[in-house]
């Protein structure tokens, strides 16, 4: 992970540079023209959410069945990172939404849910702070059932008939002209989010690890 | 064994009950309270507000089902009897199972008082699909309430549980509320939308299967402390 | 580990059964009626879409890096406070 750390934050950067000429490249869509452009950073923060809340989930589930502390930091990163890619989908959705439906909110499935995974995991960081003595597993245990209830989240969207476009959205986006598709330039940007998930999270990571280590330093000196 | 001690865990809490009433007459008298001022509010002219029976009901047994959430294991913790439990030689699981049991009877209570209230209150035809209706209600009533006692459990030793245990466990229950009202009011249609509630219901069972799977399994290492 | 098996072949019959009344039905969509296409619209009532698009970016940029700088700023000072332990304990 340390090796790969600049040359994965070099590539996210330059992605990210070169992502507004990209987004500008690619096509309108036909109904909704430019404010369609969104969702090429909406989509890939949720998927780069999707990402969080499976490593925390993941190592959340480690750590109580376990007890390795590594894993509860990659746990602690992961529901950070949750909150703050799932704040970023919900900014991005809503403005989006008040110019393409001109409103700001509807209380549909999908962003109903969306906004309560976003409450679970602000949930799973407030018992991280005043859960007291034991706070690591309460919230690891919290984590677990936020990555839980997430599936039940996606699916919604194809169970109920909402305003949100359908996820088969994705899989019809091709262009008429020779401008780059729409698709490639979704998947740029999916991996530049992806990329960029993975630099914040080592770096969190590496802040808690950080934060055992002057633990241990303290211990020693008190010895 | 450990069915038995599930069951002996319910029949203490219930012998208590039986003897103090305590949770019991609390929690019901909370619930018709809410239905009473929902009623208050909704209900002009004998003419209730279009479509609103159905989350009112569910509201009102939801908050009655985090009340005695919030007592179930106060009282362990308060007797300090949580150790013995802790301690005894039973599976831990079995200890989650009979408080859910007894949570779950506890907000079927409820309903029973509820429904018939809300049928009356708010003239909906609440016994239109009564298969239907008590299915949906029982299936939303134990995924609530799986989610709930874990939660419970886990928030034993903090000092803010009364104020986080709410915090926490409404969003996780989400797709209980939707669907429970969603599936509820399907029904209370005036021909009642029978592919929808079962729909709804689906969720429901599929919810219930995998909460209760998953706190059977995470409630042991989340109790140790 | 039986009692697990046990555990996990229930959920998967209930979850057959879930699937089953699945079957059953899927939801009705329901009509769209009040709801008119934007574009439809003329060009005084519509929103204008510039200001929204570098909102949504704007905000997503500041975000990341907001977050990146705060994790480094605690770096920092963690890192501070064992450089002072360590020249302490020297």
């Amino acid at each position: 992970m340390k090796k790969a750390f600049l040359p994965i934050a070099i590539v996210a950067a330059a992605m990210f540079a070169y992502a507004p000429i990209a987004i500008d490249n690619a096509p309108y869509q036909s109904t909704m023209l430019l404010i369609q452009k969104i969702f090429y950073f909406h989509v890939p923060s949720w998927v780069a959410l999707t990402c969080a809340l499976t490593v925390c989930g993941v190592a959340s589930a480690i750590y109580l069945f376990k007890g390795s502390p590594e894993a509860d930091r990659y746990a602690v990163a992961g529901a950070e990172l949750t909150a703050l890619f799932g704040l970023f989908g919900l900014a991005s959705g809503m403005l989006w939404a008040r110019k393409a439906w001109g409103i700001w909110w509807e209380w549909d499935a999908r962003l109903t849910m969306a906004f309560m995974l976003e409450l679970i995991f602000v949930g799973y960081l407030l018992v991280r702070k005043f859960g007291g003595p034991g706070a690591e597993k309460l919230a690891a245990g919290m984590g677990i059932f936020g990555a839980a209830t997430a599936p039940f989240i996606y699916k919604s969207v194809d169970w109920w008939r909402t305003i949100h476009p359908k996820t088969s959205v994705v899989r019809t986006l091709d262009s008429p002209d020779n401008s780059p598709p729409m698709f490639h330039v979704l998947v740029f940007c999916m991996v530049a989010f992806v990329l960029l998930f993975l630099v914040l999270l080592s770096l969190r990571v590496r802040l808690e690890q950080q934060r055992a280590a002057l633990d241990r330093l303290y211990l020693e000196e008190e010895d | 064994m450990f069915i038995r001690t599930a069951l002996l865990v319910l029949k203490k809490d219930f012998a208590i009950e039986l003897k103090t009433g305590e949770m019991f007459y609390t929690t019901l008298l909370f619930a018709v309270a809410t239905v009473m001022i929902f009623s208050f509010s909704f209900v002009k002219d004998g003419v209730p507000i279009e479509g609103t029976a159905a989350g009112i009901v569910w509201i009102a047994v939801l908050f009655a089902g985090n009340l005695a959430l919030g007592r179930t294991f106060e009282r362990e913790r308060y007797g300090e009897t949580i150790r013995a439990l802790l301690l005894s030689p039973a599976p831990r699981a079995a200890v989650y199972v009979g408080k859910l049991l007894g949570i779950v009877l506890l907000m079927v209570a409820a309903e029973v008082l509820l429904v018939p209230m809300v049928a009356v209150l708010f003239q909906q035809p609440m016994f239109a699909q009564p298969a239907l209706l008590i299915a949906v209600f029982l299936c939303g009533t134990i995924g609530f309430a799986a989610v709930g006692t874990l939660f419970a459990a886990m928030l034993l030793r903090v000092g803010t549980r009364a104020i986080l245990l709410p915090i926490v466990l409404y969003p996780m229950t989400v797709p209980v509320i939707i669907a429970g009202v969603l599936g509820t009011s399907a029904l209370l249609e005036e021909t009642p939308n029978i592919p929808m509630a079962r729909f709804w219901l689906a969720l429901l069972v599929a919810y219930d299967v995998v909460f209760v799977v998953l706190s059977l399994w995470t409630f042991e290492p989340l109790m140790t402390e | 580990m039986i009692r697990r098996l046990g555990v996990f072949a229930v959920s998967f019959w209930l979850s057959g059964a879930a699937l089953f009344a699945f079957q059953a039905g899927t939801p009705n969509p329901s009509d769209t009626t009040g709801f008119e296409p934007v574009t439809s619209l003329p060009p005084g009532q519509q929103i204008p879409a510039a200001p929204y698009l570098l909102w949504a970016y704007g905000l997503i940029w500041i975000g990341v890096f907001f977050y990146a700088w705060s994790i480094w700023k605690r770096l920092g000072k963690v890192e501070q406070e064992m450089r002072a332990l360590e020249k302490r304990r020297k």
